[in-house]
Order: structure tokens, then sequence, then C-alpha cells
């Protein structure tokens, strides 16, 4: 499937021959050139590379002579099964069989602009106008057919791209002798690509074929068998190879380079430096990694620290002056820059406490998280012919476009994206950095350029998830209830990044680019349906001493804030129904039948058939916490509950764990899972993304830290910033695909966001399993041995 | 630079470089076998690991220049046109996520069951652990390796 250049041969020819010509053939070339002018000489020709227009049925669909069908969708899909859930619900739209079709993913030029991946917006959001434009390709097909039998199209039956006469199966004609190799030029309408549409209506889940059902992921086979072109496999002609120099301290100053250390090796080329930003490139992937390391230059630190250690990071934040408050709805960034706390309140909260049988106080610590991703961050750039080419597994391939046109002073319709397979990514990755370094390093030296970050800059620079701080208040009436409820969320999240800003990627950062008002960033509220009468919910964002050229930059990480307030929100929510000696199943479940009101998601409904499904997996009996029996032996066992809800997606966790009390070790033997995301498109692939979302929960519950001194961040590698392994993997576990709609069995049920949800409870799932086993509730992740142990200890285990 | 004579997946190469480079670049990027990946360079992560003396060795710390026996890569398991069992047992449990470390996953695994070919639980989770998987696709790994082990006769 690929030639000798490492690009997979389906891209290649789309991007060479047949869909280039095609779309310049359908007239695309200008669309683009009115928005560029400003960046673009009057007197430069369009470039080769402008936006496929999304309200042309061509840039989505391609139906060849063959009768099979292409599909070109503005997404990217790194390994949940998105892309082959598109290939089913498209394949319904379109009548055409599943194995007929293939799908092309996020290339920015031949590809329409649906942003990339992120937010699990694949099916609730994207998948709706790839629909209606199948739905509107069979439309239109049958229209033709109908003139070309000469039958009403009322007559008319599709099945698998054959269209015949209801009357006369005789009279038929397929897809591919319609219009195979030809153009639809169909104009659809929509003031933006998630509204467009044509005539046609979408189907019903009565009328899908493939959609629901678990079939295998198309992406699998190829990664399987070592065939698979992943991005870091691209190979050009006069390709070399670069390393950065990263600053060996946060905000370093670079004062000297001494060039002569390097120049002698094997394959030097040159030493590429502006600002901080130093890199060096050489003929061969292994000298340029030698040339980095002996690379002799000179920093200077910084005069004042740029940060505490992690240490001390949530002294500091306790005390630290807010540099921006959380987002209200509709709030613009501007209000959000008034730091005095606005809290969102419900009720009279501060009567309820007054008047409360009991109150608790409790809060919780979540640490600067990394997406470390298996490999380092990677891309290659090409600048042949005066265009840009960069091959990246950046999610937002588009963002990287624009980025990389923005960054190097060049009009988009110059520069293209070519979206490939690479390490896991869930949100704002390094990915980023690196398609910038690569494409700058590119037109440096005219020629194409390959980077890769190591080992120790990828986890220390990688973009991290804000820690948090949340101090959380109760009020306890005399039957045990829960009165009032008081969330003081603060996060360390001032100048978060956004994605693919040309003024903020870490190159950009380097070479001096400030941007004049930071990111506000954010302090999310928990996300659940507690009825409680009285609520005080407010939150601040601070930021570290320095926020510009540091390794604790903070970007998306896998639902951003969600992970953190959840494991305050839902480990409080069990040291209440523990107050209360009550079971906390039965407690949420009160909390949550409280009101009897819901919303237009039917969230509440939902959350209580989602924790009940859960429970009657797990097979949980009633009791209050902590588990009253208790072995005497090292081994303690307990189980523990959370839920949450990301958009309209509800999820629901039981862990099983085992605490040793003489090492500190903890195992989550078993893990139930019960989620519902709406209309289900693969059940297979659904129930993997769920499963692994659970496990990278675990992850984070259990080992993920990023820590750091005064001047650098010092989890460099596998062994200072541990993860899951094999042998932490649970023994057992269950996923529970549920569908808690009230009318479960309505047609137009839609598809919610499955990439994050499965994340966000389980943190407080496992810090109230070890509560369950141990009677010590331990309020700070990750769940390291050693901080069990001491805990464990100080309680006298 | 000098030259050295490789046997990879049955076939000889002879490549022209510097002896101390990790086998993981010569692979890659002279031999075109991009089936191990870089993942750390310090042989913790597994992401490169190769088939030595029926040994899954880390390539990315490897020199190229110790390498006497034959290296089989994630390429080279496959015979005669069908796929190892175990990669067969990878497609039917659908283990990959985004599959960057999976060559690692099913080459510890392969070293593993020519050794032991009924492995316990607990040996799959002992011999698996030094290669790890950012998407967490562990639970299905460990399916996989069952699965296989149920097909392949001891």
């Amino acid at each position: 499937m690929s030639n000798s250049n490492g690009i997979p041969a389906q891209i290649e020819e789309s991007l060479r021959t047949h869909r280039r010509g095609f779309l310049k053939s359908a007239g695309l070339l200008a669309v683009s050139f009115a928005a560029e002018s400003r960046a673009q000489p009057q007197t430069q020709a369009p470039g080769p590379y402008p936006n496929p227009d999304f309200r042309q049925l061509d840039s989505w669909i391609v139906i060849h002579q063959n009768n099979t069908a292409t599909f070109y969708v503005g997404k990217t899909d790194p390994g949940q099964g998105t892309g082959t859930g598109f290939r089913q619900l498209m394949s319904d739209e379109l009548d055409i069989a599943f194995d007929k079709t293939t799908c092309i993913m996020g290339s920015t030029d031949i590809t329409v602009d649906q942003v990339g991946s992120g937010g699990s917006t694949a099916m609730e959001r994207d998948s709706w106008p790839m629909r209606r434009v199948a739905a509107e390709a069979r439309r239109t097909l049958l229209a033709m057919a109908s003139q070309r039998l000469a039958v009403p199209v009322e007559q008319l039956t599709v099945s698998d791209a054959v269209i015949s006469a209801k009357a006369d199966p005789s009279k038929q004609i397929t897809y591919g002798e319609l219009i195979g190799g030809r153009k639809f030029n169909v104009t659809l309408t929509g003031n933006n690509i998630n509204a467009v549409t044509g005539q046609a209506k979408t189907k019903l889940r009565p009328e899908f074929k493939y959609t629901g059902q678990p079939l295998q992921r198309d992406d699998i086979p190829a990664k399987v068998d070592g065939s698979l072109k992943w991005a870091v496999d691209v190979k050009l002609p006069r390709m070399v190879h670069a390393r950065n120099i990263k600053p060996p301290y946060a905000c370093a100053k670079l004062t000297a380079v001494d060039e002569s250390s390097v120049n002698t090796l094997p394959g030097f080329i040159k030493v590429v430096r502006k600002g901080n930003y130093l890199a060096v490139v050489c003929e061969r992937e292994e000298q340029a990694i030698r040339a980095a390391r002996q690379l002799k230059a000179t920093w200077q630190k910084p005069a004042t620290a740029p940060f505490p250690s992690s240490e001390d990071l949530f002294n500091y934040m306790r005390t630290a002056p807010p540099a921006s408050r959380a987002r209200p709805a509709g709030a613009g960034d501007a209000e959000l820059r008034n730091p005095v706390a606005a809290p969102t309140v419900v009720g009279n909260p501060d009567a309820a406490f007054a008047h409360a049988a009991s109150t608790i106080e409790a809060e919780y610590e979540i640490p600067f998280q990394g997406h470390t991703a298996l490999g380092g961050a990677h891309a290659i750039a090409d600048p042949s012919d005066g265009q840009m080419t960069v091959y990246s597994n950046d999610m937002k391939s588009y963002g990287m476009r624009r980025c990389v046109a923005a960054f190097l002073n060049m009009p988009q319709d110059r520069v293209r994206v070519v979206w490939m397979q690479g390490p896991q990514g869930f949100g704002r990755t390094a990915a980023e950095d690196a398609g910038c370094e690569a494409a700058w390093i590119a037109k440096e030296l005219g020629r194409p350029v390959r980077i890769q970050w190591m080992r120790d800059e990828e986890t220390a620079w990688d973009t991290k998830s804000p820690a948090f701080l949340v101090k959380m208040r109760g009020a306890l009436d005399p039957q045990g209830r829960l009165t009032a409820y008081d969330y003081n969320a603060r996060s360390c999240d001032y100048n978060h990044l956004g994605y693919n800003e040309p003024d903020t990627v870490l190159i950009a950062q380097l070479m001096g680019a400030r941007r004049e008002n930071p990111a506000p960033g954010s302090a999310s509220m928990p996300s659940d349906m507690y009825a409680i009468p009285n609520r005080r919910m407010a939150g601040v964002v601070v930021g570290l001493p320095a926020i510009w050229e540091t390794p604790l930059r903070t970007g998306n990480l896998r639902d951003p804030n969600g992970p953190q307030a959840t494991f305050a929100a839902e480990s409080f929510i069990d040291e209440a129904a523990a107050a209360a000696k009550t079971d906390a199943l039965a407690f949420r479940l009160k909390l949550i039948e409280a009101a009897t009101d819901d919303d237009n998601g039917f969230r509440r409904a939902r959350s209580l058939a989602v924790l009940k499904a859960a429970a009657a997996k797990f097979g949980w009996v009633a009791r209050p916490s902590p588990n009253p029996t208790r072995s005497n032996g090292d081994i303690l066992t307990g189980r523990g509950i959370a839920y949450s809800f990301r958009g309209l997606t509800i999820a629901a966790q039981i862990a099983e764990v085992e605490v040793n009390r003489r090492t500190g070790h903890v195992w989550a033997k078993r893990i139930v899972c019960a989620h519902d995301s709406g209309l289900v498109v693969n059940p297979e692939s659904l129930h993997h993304a769920v499963e692994c979302g659970t496990l990278h929960g675990l992850s984070r519950a259990l080992f993920e830290e990023v820590r750091f001194n005064t001047e650098k961040v010092t989890s460099v590698d596998w062994v200072t910033h541990p993860t899951l392994r094999h042998a932490d993997t649970p023994e057992q576990i269950d996923i529970v695909l549920v569908n808690g709609d009230p009318n479960p069995d309505r047609p137009d049920l839609p598809p919610y966001g499955a990439g994050e949800a499965s994340l966000k409870p389980m943190l407080a799932a496992i810090g109230n399993a070890i509560f369950d086993a141990t009677g010590v509730r331990i309020r700070r992740v990750p769940f390291r041995a050693e901080r069990v142990l001491a805990a464990l200890k100080a309680a006298g285990v | 630079m000098s030259k050295l004579t490789l046997k990879v997946n049955g076939k000889i190469s002879t490549v022209d470089v510097d002896p101390g480079t990790p086998l993981l670049y010569i692979l890659r990027n002279e031999l075109g076998l991009q089936g191990p990946r870089f993942g750390c360079g310090l042989g913790q992560c597994g992401a490169c690991k190769v088939l030595i003396n029926g040994a899954a060795v880390a390539s990315c710390i490897t020199p190229v220049s110790t390498v006497t026996s034959e290296v089989t890569t994630l390429e080279g398991l496959a015979s005669n046109g069908k796929l190892h069992p175990l990669q067969q047992a990878w497609i039917d449990e659908q283990v990959p996520q985004c599959g960057y470390c999976q060559n690692g996953q099913i080459i510890t695994a392969k070293a593993m069951l020519d050794k032991n070919p009924q492995p316990t639980d607990a040996q799959i989770r002992e011999a698996m652990n030094g290669t790890l998987c950012r998407c967490m696709s562990y639970y299905r790994i460990h399916m996989a390796i069952k699965r296989a082990v149920r097909q392949v006769p001891a």
C-alpha cells in the first residue's frame, strides 16, 4: 500500500493526480483566494492548495467507475474507530456496501475543513454534515437514474449502489455507470460546514444496515502487519534530520553556541538558531541525535525561579493571586480577566450551612499531568517549489496549516498538511510545535526536514493538563441529606495554549513571541445531576511566575478540566455519603432523584440509568463505606463508585481495588464502566474506546504526575514519569453500553461523544475504593505506592 | 563509517554506517523496515523491539555492530503471505488504538510464547510488563495473547 517515500499510495494518488485535478476542474481554485489577499502580494498567482469547498458535494464524495466510493472528510482518527464509523454512517446514507467504500481524512488540500478531531465531536457533531451530504448524493443519483431508466423516482429502489425499478428489477443501473469518475456538480447550502446540507433527509435508525454493527476497524490490519506508513515513516528526496536542543532550564537565555563542537561531525549540515530556539541538522538521523547531544551551548538561568517545585506547588496555588476566573456561560475573554471571582450560587448556601447538623470540609489536589505520547512529537516538512507540505499526526491538521502559514508568513494556499497516523494524541500536543519547527527549518535550509523530539523533550516539554486545587465544604441535615455544597477550584492554567497558535507554539515563544493578553485558562465546575438545594461554585485561575518559554505550559488534554474537577467532586460526594453512613450508590441516586426536571439530553434520567447499570453489572451490595470486613492480612479490598457526564455522554465507574498495606501498592482488580453516548455507531470500537479511556483514567489515578524543581521539569522518561503497565491492568473489565434515553427505541436517537467521558470519573472511583478498603481518604492523586503507604501509616492502618 | 553485514527477515544486506549506530535507525532508514519505531531511545518502552536469537531486544539501544545473529522484525513475522497467529489474534481482538506501540507488543508476545507456549495470566503480565502502551490497550493485548495460545497447540 505504500511506495518508496513512505506516503500511503492511496493518499499519494489522491494528492498528486486524480483528486487535485478533479477539484481544480470543479472550479474550486478561487475559493480561498479572496480571504487571503491581505497576506498575498497581488501579483502572486494563486497557490496550489486552496481550501476544498465544503458546499460542493464533489469535495466529500467521489464515485468511481467500478461502483465504489471514496469519502473525503475533514476529521482525523488516530485509533478510536471514528474513521470506520464515518464509513458506516455514510455507506448507510449513500446506500452502498460498506466494503465498497474508503475514507480519506484530514489532509488539508483534499478534504474539507472539519477542524480535525477534538472534544469528542466526531459522531456528535461532525458526522451530521457527512450524513446529509451522502444522503444528498443518493438523492441526486436517484434523480439521474430516473431520467436514464425513464422511471419515476418513487418507483425506484436502491440496494448496494444499484438502482432498479421496483416493478421491473431488470431495469437497473449502478452508481458507477451513472457518475463514475465524473462530478456531481451539486452545490450544497448552509452557512458553515456543520450546517451544510442538500435537500435529502437523513435516515432513521430502522433504516440502518451498517450503523450499529460491530464492524472491524479498517486501520487495524496495517497497524498489525507492519505495512502502515505513519508520519514518522515519511522519506523524501534530499531529506535531512533535525533535532532540538532544549533550554536546560526553564526560561533560560541562550548566550553562546560553539558550532565548532559539532561542525566536524560526520553528516553535519547546520546549526539553526533564532532567539532561544536551537536545533542542529545532519544528513542522517543518528548523526543529528549525536550532534544535538554534543553541541556546546551556553545558557543563562533566569534571575528568579520560574516556578515552585512540584512539592510546593499546591502551597503556591493556595495563595497565588488569581489571574483570571472560571468562565461563566457566555462570558468573553475580557470578562474572565477580572480576577474577582463571582461564584455561581443556587439557593442560600450560607443559611444552609448555618443550620447544618454537621459540616464536612476537604481539599483535593491534582498535579500537572502530561500527554506523554509513546513516540516523541515529529513532523516532516517539504519546502519544494516554494510551497510547504507538512506531514504530521497532529489531530488538527487544518489548524496546523493556518499556523504554519502564519508563522512562515506564507499564503495559506501554498501550505498543506498531510495528516497521517501517529502516537496517541488527545488534545493540544507537541505535534503542533514540531510541525512549525520542521517547517521553519525546512524553509531555512530549502530542503525537506524530518524532526522528532527525544524522550526527555517529550515528557518534560509537551503541554500539560492544568493542576487543580479544590476546596469543598458540605452541609448535612439530621437525616444525612446533603443540603449545601461549596466548590472552590483553583487551577494553574494561566496562558493556556490554544490549538496551533502561531504566537504560542514553542518555537515562536523561544524566538521571543509574547502575546499581550495571555489566554485566561479555565477552572471548571463538576458535571453531575445532583439536586443539592444550595450550591456555591467558584473557580479561579492562577499563573506560575513564568508563563513563557516554560515546560510547564498548559493545553488541552482529553477533557481538559474534567478529571480534575470530577476527582474532587466525586470524592467529596463519597465523603458526604460516608459521613451520613449511607451507601455511596444510594446516596448518589437519591441526590439525582431529588429533582424531577430534565434537560433536552435527558441527563437526569440517563444518569440514573447509567449508575444503576454499573451497579447491576458489578453486583453492588448496599452498605456504607469503609468496608466493615477488613482482612488481617496484607491485602485490603474495597470498592468505589464515581459518575460524571461529559457533554451529553454519561459514565459511571466502579472499581474493586486491592491495597497492600505493607507496600502501599494499589491494584484495581476489577473495573465496571457503564457508558451512555446515545446512538451506537459501532459497538465494538465504542467498547474499545471506553475501555482504553477507563484505563487512561486509571493510569492518571495511580501513576501520572509531572515533577519539577525550581529550575526544570525532572519527569523526563518512563522511570521518572511512570505510567500504567501490563502488570497494573485489571483482571476483569466490564464495559456496559447503556441506552438510558426515556424513549430508548426512538428512531432519531443521536450519537454523543465517546472519546473522553470514560476517563473522567476514574480518579475518584479509585480514591473512593481505597477509602472503602482502608478507611483512609487520600485527597491527592496519583495514588503511587509511597503516598498510599505514608497515608496508611499516618492513620495506623 | 564501516561496512557491516546484517541478516534481517531472511535477507542479507550490507550497510555502510558508524558501527555505534543503534540498530533501530539502520532498520528504519537503511533497510526500510519501519515496524520498529522510536519511542524513548532508552530501552524503557519497547516500541522499537525486534527479535534476535529468540529474545525481544530494544533496537534503540543495540549498537548495530554488536548484532551478529539474524534479526526478525514485525514485517518478517508473516510467512507465505499468512499472518502470524499473534497478528491474526491482534486483528480478531481489535487490539490497537493508535497502534504506535503494537510492534513492540507483538514482538514481546512472540518472544514470550516461543519460550513458554502456555503462559499463565501472571506470566503474561510479567513478560509483557516492559512494553508500554499509552492508549492503554493492555487488556485487549492479554485477550489476544490468550486467543493465540488457544489456537496454537502446545
